[in-house]
Parts: structure tokens; C-alpha cells; sequence
């Protein structure tokens, strides 16, 4: 009920004072507003980044051979091979699939056309893998595989390579290193990915591929789809742990196969929002130093403009506590109303942001109650000293005060 | 813990009460060596000229000083070395203060003004309401209640002072020149309504620099140079 008669009073004191207690909060609108629309920009970006892994299947990670440099020489690694795709597969429980690949460069030739294209071994699950999906046809199927049937799935911009177009490739012949494949389907568009263009990949079964066409039963690389909700980082400790239990690696020694990361493309874009929230989180503290600054200050106006009202209140029974309490109250009233202007404008902001960069913008209640505590954290902090003052005026010295 | 009187109808006692001011390289002794003692439903007149130390005497009476020396029992209580929470809720309970200047809050109502000291004793909104209220119909001023102090002329501002020093139904009522700002029709007034106050039985100590506002009063104790100089019966009303 004291408490009560202290909220009114700063409320009270506030509408007296109206302009004056704007331009006090000023610092702290800006400061708050800053915070909502820094994390509701962080959040949408990184939701944004997400979303778009997902859209991309980039949950698919690319094991490959350790072809690495060391010392500026190439090191050949052991080569990957389908015991490994099987224990994977077997092991780690982290992952969901597992694509074997076996690739080479070669030529392939339709009627008398020829072109250097990539032609990729797989197991019939690689296009659900990596969410391809078929433009017309048909996949081949593990029969197919088994039997190492000649045939082939075209990537979409093959036809068009060939000069050719899908209708008059599908159902037709293609010679790779003098073998007749037959085409039995062509996917859809997927664009670029990274630094490969996958519409310009041939596929064919992983057994063909290895026995009949290259000769060798080594791997190139292994995707491994992680499972939902698993973290990425997690499937990649556990595709380590399996692979080199598989090469029989000692601790100690380093990998020689890697594990690469899709999100890495993602990379720079969530560093722009970043460096954006990192600009903002500064700004945002700035203008809270500032803004507490400012209410210390009208705060010390404010009990120097009231000395008498504060003799009159110790006159009447008010102890130095009661008085320390007002005046802090008063400081955090100014600070909260700063804060909750802040979230408003900080939400506009944010939503503004969100149509002109077309970001799925998030204010999270997080947030706004994080702008809340900062705001009374402020006005308590920079409100004690003016209330102290106030609490220790003299009441008699303070019943004279003109 | 402190030490209490057993005389239990003295509400005032103070023995070799002194006070004294620092003026830059001067000393300015306000008070030295009062020792004065003020019964339960007594009606007392503080004169003196000007720079005598009446107020300085007052405040200290009012717990919002203390003395440099000397003692002071209020109640049979040693005041003069409370703590602040203990002093503020002597100031709050016992005591109901009257200034010259009033000494109202600008921004409350008259209302509000009254309920102030309720607040700090944390009296529950409703009862608060209600002894206000009735304090200020006591003083006359029920059809005011809602007006800020600048809405009202100067007697009805120290009635609201008045109302706000009787709402804690305190043991001792002061009143520092009452009616120094108040024209003279007003300070009777004022004056009628304390005749009643002590009639109704309340202590009261008043400072005045009038004659005939001090002629209300049963005891006249006048100070010079921060010490008593008399002290005496007002026959005439001491039987009345
Ligand atoms: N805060 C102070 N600082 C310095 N000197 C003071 C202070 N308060 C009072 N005095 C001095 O103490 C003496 C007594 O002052 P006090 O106010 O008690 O006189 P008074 O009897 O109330 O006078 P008046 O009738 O004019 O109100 C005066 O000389 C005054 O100047
Ligand atoms: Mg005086």
C-alpha cells in the first residue's frame, strides 16, 4: 500500500513532468528498441538459414577419402569403400541413410554427340537422399544394382548438354566408355550446389559403375542424411567414431577421410546478421548507458525540486528507507515506461525490417522480458545514488528549502 | 531497553536541552540549558523574540532535530538518541505538527494530504479514507476534501495542516506560529479551532509572537537567548 502510494506519486511526478520525462527516456527507448530488434533480427536470420538447410537438404553430409595436403604434398588417404557406407549405416544411430558414391569424369556420347560429363555410382536411395526428384521416367531400383544393369538417371540440363532434349533421351541409348546404358529417367532442376552442378551429373547403380565402367571398388564419398532433430555436430562425432573405429585409426592419429559440412555456404549470411546484432547490441548499450545516465540525472533535478516535499514526508513519519524506496521507484517507473515504448518501437522496427529484407522476423517474449529487466536493472542502478541523496537530506533543512 | 518515567500523565520532560549552530568561524548557541516539563492536556504558549530559539526548541520537541546535549523524554521515553526508523515513528504516532508555512503537498488533494501520515503508519486504504475524512468534517472542511492546496485560502490550508496533524490521534500536538501567514479574522479562527482541540483533551505547544493568541493558552513560557526566562499559569483560563 506504501508501495502503492510510491507508483503513484512517480506516476504523478511523470505526467507533471511529461516532456521533460520523454526526453529522459529517450536513451532508454532507443537502447531497448535496439535489443528487440537485434535478437528479433537474429532469431529471423537464423530461422531463415535454417529453413532453407532443410529446403536444400543440407542435412546430408559429404564423407570423402582424406586426400589432404601436408606440407605441400598430396597425402592419399585409405580409400573409403562399402564396408564403411555399411557400418555407417549399421552404427551410427545418428544417421538416418547412407549413400555410397563412386565418381569419374568421362565421356559420354548420344548419337553423335559426346560430352565430359560426370558419371556417379550410387544406390537407388541417393535421390530420396538428397531430395532430388524426378522430372520424368523412372529410377533404378536395387534389382538393378545387384544385377549391374546398365542403366541410367540423367541429371536435368544433360539433354541440353547433349544437345539434345528429355523426350528424345528417355527410353534411349547412351555409351559410356563403350557401354550401351540405357536412359530411364531425367530429374528435376536443382541448381548448383556449392561448387558442383548436380544437373550435369549422370547416375548410374553403385555395382554397375564399379565393376563394369571404372574398375575399382573404392569409393569416393559417402553422404550420410542425419536424422530429424539430431544437431549436425553430433551425426559428425558419431560418423567419426564409427570411421575410424572402421580404418582401425589409433588415437592420436588423424582422420584420413573428411567430413564436410553444407551449412558452411550458409556461413556468410549468418555472419552478416551477425555483424548486424553485434552493431546493434553495441548501440543498444550505449544508449542504456546514456539513458541511465540521464535518468540519474533528472533523478538528482527531481529530488533537488523536492527537497521539501521529502522534508514534508520525514516530517510526517516517512523513515530514510521509505524515502531511498520512492525515489528508486521513481527512477524505475521512468526506465519501465522508457522500456515498454522501447519494445513497441523495437517490435516496429523489427516488423518494417522484416518486410523490406523479406526475413521471417521473430520478437520473442524473451526478449521483451529480458528489454524489461534491463530497464529496471538501469533505473535501479542509476536511481540509488539520487536516492540516496534524497533519503539523507536533513527534514529540517529540507522544510526550509525555497 | 529505554529507560521510562514513571510520572505517566508527563508527556514532556527535557533537561539541559542544548543546541548550537556553526556559522562559517561563528557558533550560534540557539539553545542552552532548557529544562522544561509539559503534562498531559496542557495548553501551552512558547514566546520570545525573534532569534530566541522557539523553533529550535520546537523542532527538537518534534523530533526533527536533536539536541547537541541534554535529554529529552517524550512519553517517558529517551528520544534524544533514537535511530532514524525509530525517530520517524515517534514523528508519524506521536506527534502532529503545524507550520507557519503549512507545508502541504502541492500536487494532493486536501484529502490526501490528510491521509499522508496514515500512509507511513500503513493504515489499510479504507480506515484511512474514513479518518481523514471525519478529521477533515472535525476542521471544518468537508466541502473541500478534493481541492489542491492552491485552491484553497490560507486558513483552510492550515486546517488541512491541522487535520493532518490530528488524523494519527498523536499525544502531542505542535504548532510553530500558527497563524503568522493568516490574517487576523483567520488566525482567530485557527485559534477557536485549538480552544476545541484542547478542550477535546489534547496537549498542545504553541509558538506565538501574539499576545492574544497566547492569552488562548494556560501556560506562557517565554525563551530568551535559548533559555527560559518565565513560565507561567494563565490564571484567568488555568480555572476556567
Ligand atoms: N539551521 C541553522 N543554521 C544556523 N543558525 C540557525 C539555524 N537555525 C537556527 N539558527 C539560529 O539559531 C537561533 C535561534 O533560531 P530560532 O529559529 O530557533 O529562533 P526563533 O525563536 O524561532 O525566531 P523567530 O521568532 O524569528 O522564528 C537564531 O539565531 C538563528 O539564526
Ligand atoms: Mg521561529
Amino acid at each position: 500500500m506504501l508501495f502503492l502510494e510510491m507508483i503513484l506519486v512517480a506516476l504523478q511526478s511523470v505526467r507533471a513532468n511529461l516532456f521533460r520525462a520523454i526526453l529522459t527516456m529517450l536513451g532508454i527507448i532507443i537502447g531497448v528498441a535496439s535489443v528487440i530488434t537485434m535478437v528479433a533480427i537474429g532469431t529471423g536470420a537464423r530461422a531463415a538459414v535454417d529453413e532453407q538447410i532443410e529446403a536444400l537438404g543440407a542435412s546430408v553430409l559429404n564423407i570423402r577419402t582424406g586426400n589432404f595436403m601436408r606440407m605441400g604434398v598430396a597425402q592419399s588417404g585409405a580409400t573409403l569403400t562399402i564396408g564403411d557406407a555399411e557400418a555407417l549405416a549399421r552404427d551410427a544411430a545418428t544417421v538416418e541413410a547412407v549413400v555410397p558414391e563412386a565418381a569419374q569424369q568421362l565421356q559420354v556420347k548420344f548419337g553423335a554427340e559426346n560430352r565430359n560429363l560426370r558419371i556417379v555410382g550410387v544406390t537407388p536411395n541417393f535421390a530420396a537422399v538428397n531430395s532430388y526428384t524426378l522430372a520424368a521416367g523412372s529410377l533404378f531400383t536395387l534389382a538393378d544394382d545387384s544385377a549391374k544393369r546398365p542403366v541410367a538417371v540423367l541429371g536435368n540440363s544433360v539433354p541440353a548438354q547433349l544437345k539434345t532434349t528429355r523426350e528424345a533421351m528417355l527410353g534411349g541409348t547412351i555409351y559410356i566408355k563403350g557401354i550401351a546404358f540405357r536412359v530411364i529417367g531425367v530429374l528435376e532442376e536443382k541448381g548448383a550446389s556449392g561448387f558442383r552442378n548436380v544437373d550435369e551429373q549422370v547416375w548410374i547403380p553403385l555395382a554397375t559403375a564399379q565393376f563394369r565402367v571404372f574398375g575399382s571398388d573404392t569409393l569416393d564419398n559417402i553422404s550420410a542424411k542425419v536424422s530429424p532433430a539430431v544437431p549436425v555436430e553430433r551425426a559428425m562425432v558419431d560418423i567419426e567414431r564409427v570411421l575410424r573405429r572402421e580404418h582401425n585409426l589409433l588415437p592420436g592419429k588423424d582422420n584420413d577421410f573428411s567430413i564436410g559440412d553444407p551449412r558452411q555456404f550458409f556461413n556468410v549470411r549468418e555472419t552478416a546478421a551477425n555483424i548486424f546484432a553485434i552493431l546493434l547490441a553495441s548501440i543498444a548499450s550505449i544508449s542504456l548507458i546514456v539513458g541511465g545516465i540521464g535518468i540519474m540525472n533528472i533523478m538528482l533535478v527531481t529530488v533537488t525540486e523536492r527537497t521539501r516535499e521529502i522534508g514534508i514526508r520525514k516530517a510526517l513519519g516517512a523513515t530514510r528507507f521509505n524515502i531511498l524506496l520512492q525515489f528508486i521507484v521513481e527512477a524505475m517507473v521512468l526506465c519501465l515506461l522508457g522500456g515498454t515504448v522501447g519494445i513497441l518501437l523495437g517490435t516496429g522496427v523489427a516488423a518494417l525490417l522484416s518486410r523490406v529484407l523479406g526475413w521471417s522476423i521473430v520478437v520473442s517474449p524473451t526478449a521483451i522480458g529480458v528489454a524489461f529487466g534491463f530497464s529496471a536493472a538501469v533505473g535501479l542502478f542509476f536511481g540509488i545514488w539520487p536516492a540516496r541523496k534524497a533519503a539523507r537530506l536533513d527534514p529540517i533543512e529540507a522544510l526550509r528549502y525555497e | 531497553m529505554t529507560p521510562s518515567i514513571s510520572q505517566s500523565d508527563t508527556v514532556i520532560l527535557t533537561r539541559g536541552l542544548e543546541r548550537s549552530f556553526t556559522m562559517g568561524d561563528s557558533v550560534i548557541r540557539a539553545l542552552s540549558g532548557v529544562d522544561l516539563t509539559i503534562r498531559r492536556g496542557e495548553y501551552v504558549a512558547i514566546m520570545g523574540p525573534s532569534g530566541s530559539g522557539k523553533s529550535t526548541l520546537m523542532n527538537i520537541i518534534g523530533c526533527l532535530d536533536q539536541p547537541d546535549a541534554g535529554e529529552y523524554w517524550l512519553n517517558g521515553t529517551l528520544v534524544s538518541n533514537l535511530g532514524d526508523a525509530d525517530l520517524a515513528a515517534v514523528r508519524n504516532r506521536e506527534i502532529g505538527f503545524v507550520f507557519q508555512t503549512f507545508n502541504l503537498l502541492n500536487r494532493a488533494d486536501a484529502l490526501h494530504n490528510v491521509e499522508l501520515p496514515l500512509i507511513y503508519s500503513g493504515v489499510p486504504r479504507r480506515e484511512r479514507v474514513a479518518r481523514a475524512t471525519e478529521t477533515l468534517l472535525q476542521v471544518g472542511l468537508g466541502d473541500r476534501m478534493h481541492h489542491r492546496p492552491s485552491e484553497l485560502s490560507g486558513g483552510q490550508r492550515q486546517r488541512v495542516a491541522v487535520a493532518r496533524a490530528l488524523v494519527t490521534r498523536p499525544s502531542l500536538l505542535l504548532a510553530d506560529e500558527p497563524t503568522g501567514a493568516l490574517d487576523s479574522t483567520t488566525a482567530r479562527e485557527i485559534m477557536g479551532l485549538f480552544a476545541e482541540l484542547h478542550a477535546q483533551g489534547n496537549t498542545l505547544v504553541v509558538v506565538t509572537h501574539d499576545a492574544g493568541v497566547a492569552a488562548e493558552a494556560h501556560r506562557t513560557v517565554r525563551l530568551r537567548d535559548g533559555r527560559i526566562e518565565s513560565d507561567t499559569q494563565n490564571a484567568e483560563k488555568a480555572t476556567a
